[in-house]
């Protein structure tokens, strides 16, 4: 049990960093609480794994510290952090069978045979694995496998955190959904710090309190999926959370108004101030899909645009138009009424975040 | 579907192939099986003599011996070269110009021809010129591998262990070379000693790599012939001559063709029955791992 803290953290797996993009990680500083369940969510590339494995110990990182309940751990190897860590891919011990490859870590550690049996048992109770316990683990299923691997990790009560790789890559999708809430549940009884790794962010939202979304080497939002969601701090999480990703119109300040290319855009008095303000050529407005509504006919502060497609998902609409030659989204509720190919949208004022050089500026809402 | 031409002069297509494989195969060992059942005088006095050629064999006690060394000699071969050649693979650098450099190294032992890798250990035996013989009869050991029979099987084995290790050990290499460097993680994270990677990680993932090479060294083995010849000629008396050597001594030495013709069919019957017998047991005990038929 314990709080694991990265003190000005980076890694680059080159010898002789030179630039920004020489790293995987690029200085960072962030804090797992103890018992938090937490995911990392990014892209495939982005650091994820390294950072993972640097918590781990597999890796040690190039610059920065690693704390442990305030000890540093940077040499520390992982056997002797007491930290468990399920893999992408299944590792199984084939030769034994599976009772003895869920008891393997404990043994390992010298642990009385009376207190591994009872543990073995109630882990392999919670993954639904008692009916193989006398088998090879090299027979079973690919999730069953995946299942002893995870159940490896769960089986060690005291460890300090447990981290997952994208365990789920290789789970067929109904299973995935039930393991997920296993995780959870196991989660919830032992109060054990967990952090996922995933580029799924359903995955991600379905299991974490708090998501760290990670984007070229650095977090670049720490919070719970709601805040994702309704706050994006940086461009690429209004992107990458979300289903279709937010809007995002770049802009500048002529002569009083917020031009959008050539089109002067209908934003209110605050809006046109903040962007006023910013003092960068990298202005960049986002809207979620969800907060565009789209009419016949013209409305106040609306903008016209040119439908592109319209697709019914059942509870919604993907409405797809162009503006200014550039592609956008917008959901529309069930039972909208009927979009023709010219048709105008009103981009809800109280919704528009407001982005400079990629990171989320407040807007001074009056 | 019934439209399928019956015509029996296909079977000519397959002439070729039975005639490549009459002349690479059948007809050789169809001589040695002539030659097995008659008493070959001179050309035209032939008497055939049915098996007693191989009564003979069976029961002639000089080669029961050779037989019983034969075996006592691979299978002290393979209990050294085996984990000789596993524990040289996993001390073996794993990247980077040592890894290549290594395996160089150790190959070289396998690139010198068989005859050539007998003079060498002759020479290096000698008590007169010899590095080894020499300096082991300056230390005051009373080494000769003419006369004490103890001294040449020591040597024949250092030999065969100095030849053909590092087949055992690049075989053992590649093996351990695919393994996926996640199962070394996961065992760091679950704290297995490097006893218990050995155990469970190495040594499963060796198995098939090991069936071949307990295999090939095993029947090479068996067949041991000319490295031997050159270092003690069979000697001291008949203390290291095995069935190869009896073999060409009764056929090229004394010209007995039937004799050596019989005997030559139940050396490539043993070979072949050792062979089939290891390799079903070792499918066998695979499957015995398996019950379930990893459906």
């Amino acid at each position: 049990m314990a709080e694991i803290t990265l003190k000005g953290l980076a890694h680059s797996y080159s010898k002789t960093p030179s630039s920004h993009s020489d790293y995987a990680i690029r200085q960072m500083d962030h804090v797992w609480h103890q018992g938090g369940a937490y995911a990392l969510l990014g892209p495939s590339g982005c650091g994820k794994s390294t950072l993972l494995n640097i918590i781990s110990g597999l890796l040690e990182p190039s610059e920065g510290d690693v704390l442990f309940d305030g000890h540093r751990v940077n040499e520390l190897p992982p056997e002797e952090r007491n930290i468990a860590q399920v893999f992408q891919f299944p590792v199984i011990y084939d030769t034994m069978t599976v009772y003895d490859n869920l008891a393997f870590p404990l043994r390992n550690m010298n642990t009385p045979e009376y207190k591994v049996d009872p543990k073995v048992r109630e882990i392999a109770d919670i993954l639904d694995l008692t009916p193989l316990l006398s088998r090879k683990a090299k027979t079973p299923t690919a999730d069953e496998k995946q299942k002893v691997s995870m159940g490896r990790g769960l089986v060690r009560v005291d460890v300090s955190a447990i981290l997952f790789d994208e365990p789920l890559t290789v789970i067929e999708p109904q299973l995935k959904w039930k393991l997920r809430r296993k995780l959870k549940e196991i989660h919830e009884r032992f109060n054990i710090t967990m952090i996922y790794v995933t580029h799924d962010q359903l995955e991600a939202s379905t299991f974490a309190d708090k998501i760290a979304v990670m984007y070229d080497g650095q977090v670049v939002q720490f919070g719970t999926p709601r805040e994702l969601f309704e706050k994006p701090a940086h461009t690429f999480v209004g992107y990458f959370i979300g289903s279709p990703g937010m809007n995002f119109l770049s802009v500048s300040h002529q002569a009083g108004k917020v031009m959008f290319g050539e089109l002067p855009l209908p934003v209110n008095e605050a809006v046109s101030r903040s962007v006023a303000a910013a003092g960068s050529s990298n202005i960049k407005l986002g809207i979620r899909p969800e907060f565009i509504t789209v009419s016949n006919s013209p409305e106040p502060n609306s903008v016209p645009i040119e439908v592109v497609n319209l697709q019914d998902l059942g509870t919604y609409s993907l409405l797809s138009f162009t503006l200014n030659g550039q592609l956008f989204k917008a959901r529309l509720p069930e039972g909208h009424a009927p979009v023709g190919d010219a048709a105008h949208a009103v981009f809800s004022d109280q919704h528009i975040a407001l982005y400079v050089d990629e990171y989320l500026v407040e807007i001074g809402h009056e | 579907m019934n439209n399928k031409v019956l015509n029996n002069r296909a079977w000519l297509l397959v002439l070729p192939m039975l005639v490549l494989v009459a002349f690479s195969a059948i007809i050789p060992l169809m001589t040695v099986v002539n030659y097995s059942v008659q008493d070959v005088l001179g050309p035209n006095a032939r008497f055939f003599t049915g098996t007693e050629w191989f009564h003979s064999i069976l029961n002639d006690s000089a080669l029961r011996d050779a037989f019983v060394r034969q075996i006592l000699f691979s299978l002290t071969i393979l209990a050294i070269q085996v984990p000789l050649g596993i524990g040289i693979a996993l001390i073996m650098p794993k990247r980077g110009w040592q890894a290549s450099a290594v395996l160089i190294l150790i190959t070289l032992p396998l690139l010198i021809p068989w005859n050539v890798v007998g003079s060498i250990w002759q020479i290096f035996t000698r008590g007169d010129i010899g590095l080894m013989g020499y300096g082991l009869r300056e230390l005051g050991i009373n080494y000769n591998i003419t006369r004490n029979s103890g001294d040449a099987w020591a040597t024949s084995i250092g030999m065969d262990v100095w030849h053909w290790t590092p087949l055992v050990a690049m075989l053992c290499y590649s093996g351990l070379r695919s393994i996926p460097e996640a199962y070394y993680q996961a065992a760091r994270i679950d704290r297995a000693s490097k006893w218990a990677i050995f155990r469970y990680i190495q040594l499963p993932k060796l198995t098939n790599v090991l069936v071949i090479a307990v295999l090939l060294r095993f029947m090479h083995s068996f067949m041991i012939y000319a490295e031997h010849f050159v270092l003690t000629g069979g000697g001291p008396g008949s203390s290291t001559t095995f069935l190869s050597q009896s073999l060409a001594t009764m056929a090229i030495g004394q010209q007995d063709l039937g004799p050596s013709a019989a005997f030559s069919i139940i050396y490539f019957l043993v070979i072949l029955l050792v062979s089939w017998v290891f390799y079903t047991t070792i499918m066998h005990m695979q499957k015995d791992k398996n019950p379930h038929g990893g459906a």
